[in-house]
């Protein structure tokens, strides 16, 4: 090795750029950063029906993420879902009669529960539990729900856009009248 | 002329064997030697130059094209769902989980391992290593060890760093080209990337990659045959063979680190 001195330079800037690289992987990438955060409080929620939320989603309250999901599950004796979340410390002026509901980001997108602030002047606490809650939309029986009413509203205006038949398509009369 | 044929690949076999056999000698030999090269870093450092510093600059690069180019390829397939925002999370995925170990373990076998190979082959050639052992120094421990060290050393760096880089790329061309905004480029990214189940996986992805390249580019070079010929052809089994078991090696590890998912 001639430049030794040069060498030198050269792999102690390759090192310190290999070790900033991994931890750019490790706090911008990645969710590392959260690991760092303040404990927060825990408040539990009980749900009919906890759709696709999984640990880690996401709690928000005004479009604001407040904290995350803790652990999802199942009560045998009242046959819900029990939900666990971990609310950052400095959101510790919520309601205690907030409101939860699951809800879906965009089409696709995850599930996640959103907070809707009540008007008491108590607030949340760790351990304290969320009493109205709205379970997740589950996407097959919103449909059942909108084809059943779209029956039933065809046959209340039969003369509405179609071509004025005087009998209804058969497949229609069968779910209507158990709707009507 | 049936019992040429069984005869030609009982030897082959035992050939391969032979040759597995001493290439895990070599190794525990060469494992041996590297506490007493930690001794002497300078050694290492030497060698972290060669085996590091010189395959940064075509890392870089090609970390830079492959995170454009995903992006580019990316947001032509998002966008027909509409899922632009998921740009980031798809390019982070891929180089994290796949393409940064797998690409810098090939680039680095192509550039780093021959050049080992050839080094240690031509050094067998020339009988310096027999020089070494006739003045009573271990040529394994002395020349073997420090390499093997730092090509382990260097390999979680350079992936590192090819993710790091093409994870800028990605967000070059997904941010200021076709225009995904910058704030859910990150923001999706680092909600859906975990730290422990990609990062950490790849990086021992990128270890292990780094370990078995490095051992088949050494014992290629110390196995080799000492002439022009056999340095040569043994520098292309070090790009083959390596090949070879990053990608099978890769496979096993995926099904292992993400098969419960």
């Amino acid at each position: 090795m001639q430049h030794s001195k040069t060498a030198d330079t050269l792999v102690g800037l390759f090192v310190a750029a290999g070790i900033a690289a991994l931890f750019f992987l490790g706090l911008q990438v990645s969710n590392l950063g959260d690991w760092f955060e303040d404990e927060g409080y825990s408040v539990t929620a009980r749900f009919q029906n906890s759709g696709g939320l999984k640990p880690r989603a996401v709690v928000s309250i005004a479009g604001v993420r407040i904290g995350r999901v803790t652990s999802i599950r199942y009560d045998s004796d009242t046959f819900q879902s029990v939900v666990t979340m971990r609310i950052d410390r400095r959101y510790d002026r919520i309601p205690d009669d907030t409101s939860a509901s699951i809800l879906t980001a965009g089409l696709l997108g995850e599930q996640y529960i959103g907070l809707d602030p009540g008007g008491s002047l108590d607030y949340l606490s760790d351990g304290s539990e969320i009493e109205i809650t709205q379970s997740a939309m589950v996407l097959e029986k919103l449909i059942s729900q909108f084809l059943f009413d779209k029956a039933s509203g065809t046959q209340s205006t039969p003369s509405a856009t179609a071509a004025p038949s005087t009998t209804p398509p058969h497949t229609e009369p069968l779910e209507a009248p158990h709707e009507e | 002329m049936l019992i040429d044929t069984f005869q030609l690949l009982g030897a082959a076999t035992l050939k391969a064997f032979a040759k597995l056999g001493r290439g895990t000698f070599f190794l525990g030999h060469a494992l041996c030697g590297t506490g007493e090269v930690l001794w002497r870093p300078r050694l290492i450092v030497n060698q972290v130059y060669f085996v590091g510093v010189l395959t940064f600059l075509i890392i870089a690069i090609s970390g830079l094209f492959v995170g454009m180019v995903l992006a580019l390829q990316g947001y032509y397939i998002l966008s027909d769902f509409g899922a632009e925002e998921m740009l980031g999370v798809m390019v982070a995925a891929a180089l994290v989980r796949e393409l940064g170990p797998v690409v810098t373990a090939l680039l680095f076998a192509g550039r780093a391992g021959s050049a080992l190979t050839a080094e240690i082959g031509l050094m067998k050639a020339t009988e310096q290593l027999s020089g070494m052992e006739m003045m009573a120094v271990d040529p394994v421990k002395r020349i073997i060890a420090p390499r093997f060290l730092a090509g382990f050393l260097v390999m979680p760096l350079l992936a590192g760093l090819f993710s790091a880089i093409g994870i800028l790329g990605g967000h070059l061309v997904g941010v200021g080209l076709v225009g995904v905004d910058a704030g859910a480029y990150w923001s999706q990214m680092q909600a859906s990337i975990d730290f422990q189940d990609d990062i950490v996986n790849g990086v021992i992805k990128s270890v292990v990659f780094g370990f078995v390249t490095t051992w088949i580019a050494l014992f290629e070079g110390y196995d080799a045959i000492p002439t022009s010929e056999g340095v040569s052809r043994a520098t292309t089994r070090t790009v083959v063979n390596s090949a070879f078991a990053i990608l099978g090696l890769d496979f096993i590890l995926t099904a292992l680190m993400f098969g419960e998912n």
